[in-house]
């Protein structure tokens, strides 16, 4: 598809309120609806995958079975039926792809629409022309955005995963954590649940049971990943689970930065997405995690929308490494969310940048844990919540010091926005300190728009939600600034469009 | 370009009429003046112009370019060359200036019909203008009105109004606040706008803005009408003697 034409398809379905409602009408290939030991088997050998993986499952379904639902979260949803789902769909075409050309173009199309231009010469022209600036940052700068290698997920498998080779030429492995299973076994073996271990929560549990793909990202010692990663998350079979691992490893001394979209179609049914993810930051290394999620929300009166129920955890294994999350949560009915950081290493610095939107009748539960084991290990919160319409949205957050974790250092700061009067916004922090020697500091602010800064924006031109859309992404900066360039005009977009209809 | 007929205005939850039948006809290429004391409903006539909510047209009309004013948003008067230069610029936290400025421009010319400006070519328009008005790089980075001084939120009131080049500017109470230096950058900002597609209504307290910009009519406000007008010599003659004349009329 030429470039202009992809430009032109999204700004068509730009119209609609969840603009990535749509449907991809394609044959898949389905695992019998339910789950047991024979369904986390059929997975395993759909994948190929060796016998030491398939232990795992079972060892991860078995804990599981013993295993409750949290219900300690400000969330309520009926009870979920796990046999009425199906636990595996992959497009019947998806065989295996070798090349670009290979896939199916209703996939490639899918992407398309969705603004995500899988054929890397796309990418490689952009979706502009090369050197001109596609946007101003924060402050008004022009901004060039760069490139970006994509790993496409579409229900349960991974389509497609650009630019390897140039990343190879780097010794950066990135690709679909099924690939890295065949490919670099040893890499999968020696980390994957070292952060999250199968039993840590109940989700994590049903996770690494039925996990079927996600992306996998090595970065070598002493290797700057040269490009931004990014993995693109689609829903879309019905009644289907989408349970992906991601796990990221990053080695002594390495960078990379790597980022998450997610979407869905639109539908009546609620949707599970039960994710995993493990960030390993050896000594002196630095991983950048963002992720933009905006899964279907459900409709005005709460019917439908993805349960968002996801553990996401970096271990900072060594002295000096570096995690840093920055999340945008505008889309999903219910979120349950709190990216993590174990600061184990001395010295190392753990990072949480949080946009949550709440609009509708949302529910946001979302926050982080900093957990400080090592010595002088610093981190930093910096959480934005929005609640619009009939939603509710938390902030839960925990920082904690062990003994051993002297001088740790925390700065919280939790401010809530609320736009209309049927919303609320809490904030519930944990503080556990263990030394005499770690200094914590929160700060929290509510706020709402006032009407002196709607007429100023309004008397300027700009309409009701427009003028929204602008206040509530300078109360967003902070955390705004900390993703990569090239996703920071289209969030602040995505941050507009979940807000339409919460004023007037 | 501009005609109010016997404006009657309240506040929406008030019953105390603040306008009580103002009228005004305002040509292009016209500049007026509105003086009156405090409380005589100038800053009322000003959002009531510029479509603020909670106020309650009673009685009248408001006629711009042959358009029912009254009957559109705020947004909409935007669009159609509405401004409206604020006695206190609001603060949006996090908005840098540049950002807003392109904001509202797109706003307005999609509202138009009219084709977003290209980045750098908007990066130039900007730049130009925000030269002449003394206004450096650095402040059009920093968030909309967040601790700009007096005389920086005048200046950048006065740099969205050369922007978005309105066909009618409501200067609300534009001097107050601002040194005899600032006041002359302001001042020179305005005129340089003067065009003869352009209106321009200056309301002030003081006439010690009249200095700098020279209006064609000055009109004396005063318990929500208008009670005389005149050239320019009115305004010091107001200077001289007061309002307290007017006051006692009513």
């Amino acid at each position: 598809m030429a470039d202009q034409d992809t430009i032109d398809l999204v700004k068509t379905i730009e119209v609609d309120k969840y603009k990535y409602g749509f449907e991809t009408d394609i044959e898949s290939d389905y695992a019998p609806k339910g789950l047991n030991e024979d369904i986390v088997r059929f997975i395993s050998n759909k994948k190929g995958e060796p016998q030491w993986m398939l232990d795992w499952r079972l060892e991860a379904y078995r804990a599981w079975l013993h295993m409750e639902e949290p219900t300690w979260a400000k969330v309520h949803y009926p009870k979920i039926d796990f046999q009425d789902l199906y636990y595996y769909a992959a497009p019947k075409s998806m065989a295996a792809p070798k090349s670009l050309d290979e896939i199916d173009p209703k996939l490639l199309e899918t992407y398309a629409k969705l603004g995500i231009p899988l054929k890397e010469q796309e990418i490689l022209a952009g979706i502009r022309k090369q050197g001109e600036p596609s946007h101003l940052d924060d402050e008004g700068n022009e901004i060039i955005a760069g490139r970006v290698a994509i790993d496409a997920v579409f229900d349960s498998v991974s389509v497609v995963t650009t630019f390897k080779a140039e990343l190879a030429k780097a010794g950066v492995i990135f690709c679909s954590i099924s690939e890295a299973l065949r490919e670099h076994p040893e890499l999968v073996k020696q980390y994957l649940g070292s952060v999250v271990p199968q039993n840590d929560n109940y989700y994590a549990g049903l996770n690494s049971a039925v996990f079927s793909d996600g992306s996998f990202v090595y970065v070598p010692p002493g290797v700057r990943c040269p490009m931004e990663l990014s993995t693109y998350f689609r829903m879309n079979a019905k009644n289907t689970g989408q349970f992906e691992r991601t796990l990221i490893i990053a080695d002594k001394g390495s960078y990379v930065s790597y980022l998450e979209g997610c979407t869905a179609p639109t539908r009546e049914e609620s949707q599970l997405h039960a994710a995993v993810v493990e960030l390993i930051a050896h000594e002196d290394a630095e991983i950048k995690y963002s992720t933009v999620q905006n899964w279907y929300p459900g409709d005005a009166e709460g019917k439908g929308g993805v349960y968002n129920f996801v553990t996401k955890r970096g271990d900072c294994r060594g002295a000096r490494s570096k995690i840093s999350w920055t999340q945008v949560e505008t889309g999903s009915a219910i979120t349950w969310k709190y990216p993590s950081v174990i600061l184990r290493g001395e010295s190392s610095r753990g990072e949480f940048y949080s946009i949550a939107i709440s609009n509708g009748r949302q529910q946001v539960d979302s926050g982080t844990k900093m957990i400080h084991l090592g010595k002088n290990s610093s981190s930093r919160i910096i959480s934005k919540g929005i609640a619009a319409g009939r939603s509710d949205n938390t902030y839960r957050g925990l920082v904690s010091a062990h003994r051993k974790a002297t001088n740790a250092r925390n700065f919280t700061q939790c401010d809530s926005l609320l736009i209309g009067d049927q919303c609320g916004a809490h904030t519930v922090p944990y503080i556990e300190s263990k030394t005499s020697t770690a200094q914590f500091e929160h700060e929290a602010t509510t706020s709402k728009i006032s009407d002196d800064q709607m007429f100023y924006c309004m008397s300027r031109g700009l309409s009701q939600e427009e003028a929204v859309a602008l206040i509530v992404n300078g109360f967003v900066r902070d955390v705004l600034q900390q993703l990569p360039m090239e996703f920071m005009a289209e969030t602040q977009k995505l941050i507009g469009i979940s807000l339409e209809g919460s004023v007037g | 370009m501009l005609t109010i007929n016997n404006l009657h205005v309240k506040l929406e939850d008030e019953p105390r009429e603040i306008l009580k039948g103002l009228s005004l006809s305002v040509k292009a290429g016209e500049v007026h003046a509105i003086m009156g004391p405090n409380g005589s409903g100038k800053s009322t006539l000003s959002y009531v112009l510029s479509g603020r909510d909670g106020y309650e047209v009673t009685e009248g009309s408001v006629a711009f370019k042959g358009e029912d004013l009254l009957a559109m948003d705020a947004n909409t008067r935007a669009a159609k060359g509405v401004f409206l230069a604020f006695q206190y610029p609001i603060e949006i936290p996090g908005v840098a200036t540049m950002q807003f400025l392109k904001v509202a421009l797109n706003a307005q010319r999609k509202a138009r019909g009219e084709k977003e400006l290209s980045i750098p070519d908007f990066m130039r328009f900007v730049k130009e203008r925000a030269a002449k008005l003394n206004i450096s790089q650095e402040m059009l980075k920093r968030p909309v009105n967040v601790g700009f001084s007096g005389g920086e939120k005048k200046r950048a009131e006065i740099l969205q109004m050369a922007v978005l080049e309105p066909s009618l500017c409501v200067l609300d109470e534009t001097d107050s606040g601002l040194d005899i230096d600032a006041l002359k950058v302001v001042a020179d900002g305005v005129n340089a706008l003067r065009s003869p597609d352009r209106a321009m209504i200056v309301i002030t307290h003081y006439q010690r803005l009249l200095d700098y910009i020279v209006p064609d009519f000055v009109h004396v406000l005063s318990a929500g009408k208008i009670v005389k007008s005149g050239g320019k010599e009115l305004a010091h003659e107001l200077e001289a003697n007061g309002y307290a004349e007017f006051v006692e009329k009513v």
